[in-house]
């Protein structure tokens, strides 16, 4: 199957009430691999990863994928910081997204089945999903995401508020879609994490792209001394 | 499921719409609560095969709903306002079919000595004296127009009383129940008292006086003016209602052996 | 007291010889308020539904009108009906005053706003909650609607049970549209309210309590029927 990357971002930005949130920005999204956006509070993390989902309206430039944007919008999931549940089971919770794109009921069981093993939450999956814990919700709402079996996954700090257990569940979620070949975009605080997980790296500050590259070059040779400024964990604005 | 509940309430909604002979009849509260109803319908209905709806207002609103046609006839007991109906076309003609009295009630202690009046405008002007609370219906009914017409004969005007003197407007039931948890006086028709079930310390301190008659008069709508009231229903009701088998059943009405009504038609 | 004492031993034996003019008053009750309460209801749910998830121009408008109109005075609508449906009004032509048809017109006009608001606020955080999430699922408005209404289905439900105790237990508007016709139009409040003026209150305590009654059930009825559904699951 064709894959929907590279993703290429082309002067991009984003203003709200005459406030600059991002941009300009030129990027382009490589076909593989996880790419960890860093960066203070404030950067425009967030407003990037919503720019390339295609859920902020750009008061500027183009974002565009290998093919047409209808088909690019069913094979991508975002998984938000604060996991919406839908109010209703755990397993319906998980057939949601199945049911939209109509596929056999008997296959749908079967993945039901599968992802709820997956997660550990088999005994819960008659649950209201609203009554889960901070990270099976999360851990709920990344296979609701994966269970489409999209090209691209974006994750909004994904572990933002979870304990470590959590959050080890959450990354061996993330390693094996990874391996099954599911480009991974995120966002994180967790400098650990993101020295854990990322293929690549962006640093963005002040709503603007400050510096990109390979994680081996990113982490231990920063180019710039805001990067530097910021691993070593002094206030940067 | 949906589907089938509404196809049952449809059916609900259509089936009571759906009966035999039916003609509306305006009357007033005073003519329902004295129970007369509930003996004369059922023999109409055996009689004529005819159901009468009765609309059980005051005789202002009955007036009303003749003028606009809502109903086919109305029985109200107020005559020159009866009268102004038939001038101004909206009935062909009054025909007269019973009557009935008013009567004072008040507290049993009697304050104002209504019970020693020697008629019924000596009644008012022991109450203008005394000033004890007294219930109007104040709702441009007969009884209130009767009422009005008798402070007239007594040389008062009520709009001048002070705050003794209690507006309800409303029907004779509820007025009824105002006097009771008052203790205030109040003119009644003998129907109504007769039939009120909360009469607490209230008694029937006056009645007989002539000028407390209460005539009651049939009036079908003009078919004219209106040309889908049923006159053909009407003129059949009018002539069971002035006839032999009325006048049997009004004359023999009695509540703890009283009568109340004087069969009083003519025959054309 | 004695009144209440009264009021429920007369209740006890109405209901337990099933009264025939009970059972009749009481179906009358059941039947306008039902029909009227699912007419309302299929005007008013998606309507407030429509209002929470669209914006359009006139929406504040929309609103602060439908909250409004929650607070008319049943008697005002009973007589703004009855005008319109006199034989001399302009939609005497159909005869509808004075029967059933003009009791459920009468609540629908009474109820849908009350229905339409209240379905309005629930939605509105509903939808706050989901949009983001049906967004990025790339969902249409169908399926989102459909999302919605049954996700909210429980608050829908909600809306509509305020909607049947208005339509029930209201008095002024049916008493004026309906004309309280023995037989044809009188249902438990207007029986009520004709028992109190004749000074019968243990018989007007009576029906109350049957409406009461019936008001009660009614509702555990309907959240029982909402519940088996989910049973074991909570």
């Amino acid at each position: 199957m064709n894959t929907i990357l590279p993703l290429t971002l082309t002067d991009v930005s984003v203003r709200r009430r005459g406030k600059r949130l991002l941009g300009p920005v030129d990027v382009i999204m490589g076909s593989s691999g996880l790419t960890m956006i860093l960066g203070p509070n404030g950067s425009g993390k967030t407003t990037l990863l919503r720019v390339m989902h295609g859920v902020e309206r750009l008061s500027g430039g183009k974002v565009e994928w290998s093919v047409g944007q209808d088909e690019a919008r069913h094979r991508q999931a975002y998984v938000f910081q604060t996991p919406i549940m839908l109010r209703r089971t755990v397993a319906d919770n998980l057939r949601y997204p199945l049911n939209l794109i109509g596929i056999a009921r008997k296959e749908i069981e079967a993945e039901i089945v599968e992802w709820l093993a997956r997660i550990g939450l088999t005994p819960r999956a008659g649950l209201q999903a609203t009554r889960l814990s901070g990270g099976e919700k999360q851990k709920l709402a990344i296979a609701r995401a994966l269970i489409r079996k999209p090209d691209v996954l974006f994750l909004d700090e994904p572990c933002a508020n979870l304990d470590g257990a959590a959050t080890r569940d959450i990354e061996a979620l993330l390693q094996t879609a990874l391996s099954n070949g599911t480009r991974i975009i995120m966002t994180t605080h967790d400098l650990g994490q993101a020295r854990r997980l990322a293929d690549d790296a962006i640093f963005m500050l002040r709503g603007l792209l400050h510096e990109a590259g390979p994680a081996d070059a990113f982490f231990n040779a920063p180019q710039t001394a805001e990067l530097r400024a910021f691993f070593r964990g002094d206030i940067i604005t | 499921m949906i589907p089938r509940i509404l196809t049952m309430l449809v059916a609900l909604v259509l089936g009571s719409a759906a009966a035999a002979e039916t003609i509306r009849l305006a009357v007033t509260t005073s003519f329902e609560n004295s129970g007369l109803a509930d003996v004369l319908l059922p023999a109409i209905s055996e009689d004529l095969g005819l159901e009468v709806q009765l609309l059980v207002v005051g005789t202002g609103q009955a007036l009303r709903l003749g003028e606009a046609g809502d109903v086919d006839a109305i029985l109200v007991h107020s005559r020159t306002a009866e009268e102004a109906f038939v001038a101004d076309g909206h009935g062909t003609y009054r025909r007269e079919i019973m009557y009935n009295d008013f009567v004072f009630i008040g507290p049993k202690d009697d304050p104002a000595g209504v019970a020693e009046a020697t008629s019924a405008a000596d009644v008012l002007k022991r109450i203008g004296v005394t000033q004890p609370d007294f219930v109007s219906r104040g709702d441009d009914s007969g009884t209130h127009k009767k009422e009005l017409a008798l402070w007239q004969a007594a040389d008062l005007s009520p709009e001048r009383f002070g705050p003794w003197y209690r507006e309800v407007g409303a029907g004779m039931g509820a007025s009824l129940n105002t006097a009771a948890g008052l203790d205030a006086y109040i003119l009644a028709d003998r129907a109504s008292w007769l039939n009120f079930g909360n009469k607490a310390n209230l008694a029937l301190l006056y009645a007989g006086d002539a000028a407390l008659f209460n005539q009651y008069a049939y009036l079908a709508v003009n078919p004219e003016r209106h040309p889908h009231v049923r006159n053909d229903l009407a003129v059949k009701l009018e002539e069971w209602l002035t006839g032999p088998r009325a006048a049997q059943l009004i004359n023999g009405y009695a509540i703890n052996g009283e009568t109340l009504f004087v069969f009083n038609a003519k025959p054309e | 007291m004695s009144d209440i004492y009264e009021g429920l031993v007369s209740a006890f034996w109405l209901v337990v010889t099933l009264d025939p003019d009970l059972v009749q008053i009481s179906l009358r009750s059941l039947q306008v308020s039902l029909t009227a309460l699912f007419i309302a209801s299929a005007i008013a749910l998606p309507f407030g539904t429509f209002l929470a998830i669209r914006r359009f121009r006139y929406r504040r408008l929309a609103i602060s009108l439908l909250n409004a109109l929650m607070g008319l005075p049943p008697v005002v609508v009973g007589l703004i009906v009855y005008i319109l449906l006199s034989r001399s009004g302009p939609f005497g032509v159909l005869g509808l005053l004075f029967t059933p048809t003009a009791m459920i017109i009468a609540q629908v006009i009474i109820i849908t706003p009350l229905i339409a608001s209240i379905t309005h606020q629930a939605m509105r955080e509903l939808w706050a909650e989901y949009h983001d999430l049906l967004i990025s699922m790339n969902t249409s408005s169908g399926q989102r609607i459909r999302t919605l209404i049954w996700d909210g289905r429980r608050n829908l439900l909600t809306a509509s049970l305020a909607g049947f105790g208005r339509a029930i237990g209201e008095v002024g508007a049916i008493m004026i549209v309906g004309g309280n016709i023995d037989n044809a139009t009188r249902v438990l409040t207007t029986a009520i309210a004709l028992e109190t003026g004749k000074g019968d209150f243990a018989l007007a305590l009576a029906l109350g309590f049957v409406l009461i009654a019936l008001a009660i059930g009614i509702n555990i009825c309907i959240h029982w029927l909402s519940r088996t559904e989910r049973e074991g699951r909570w």
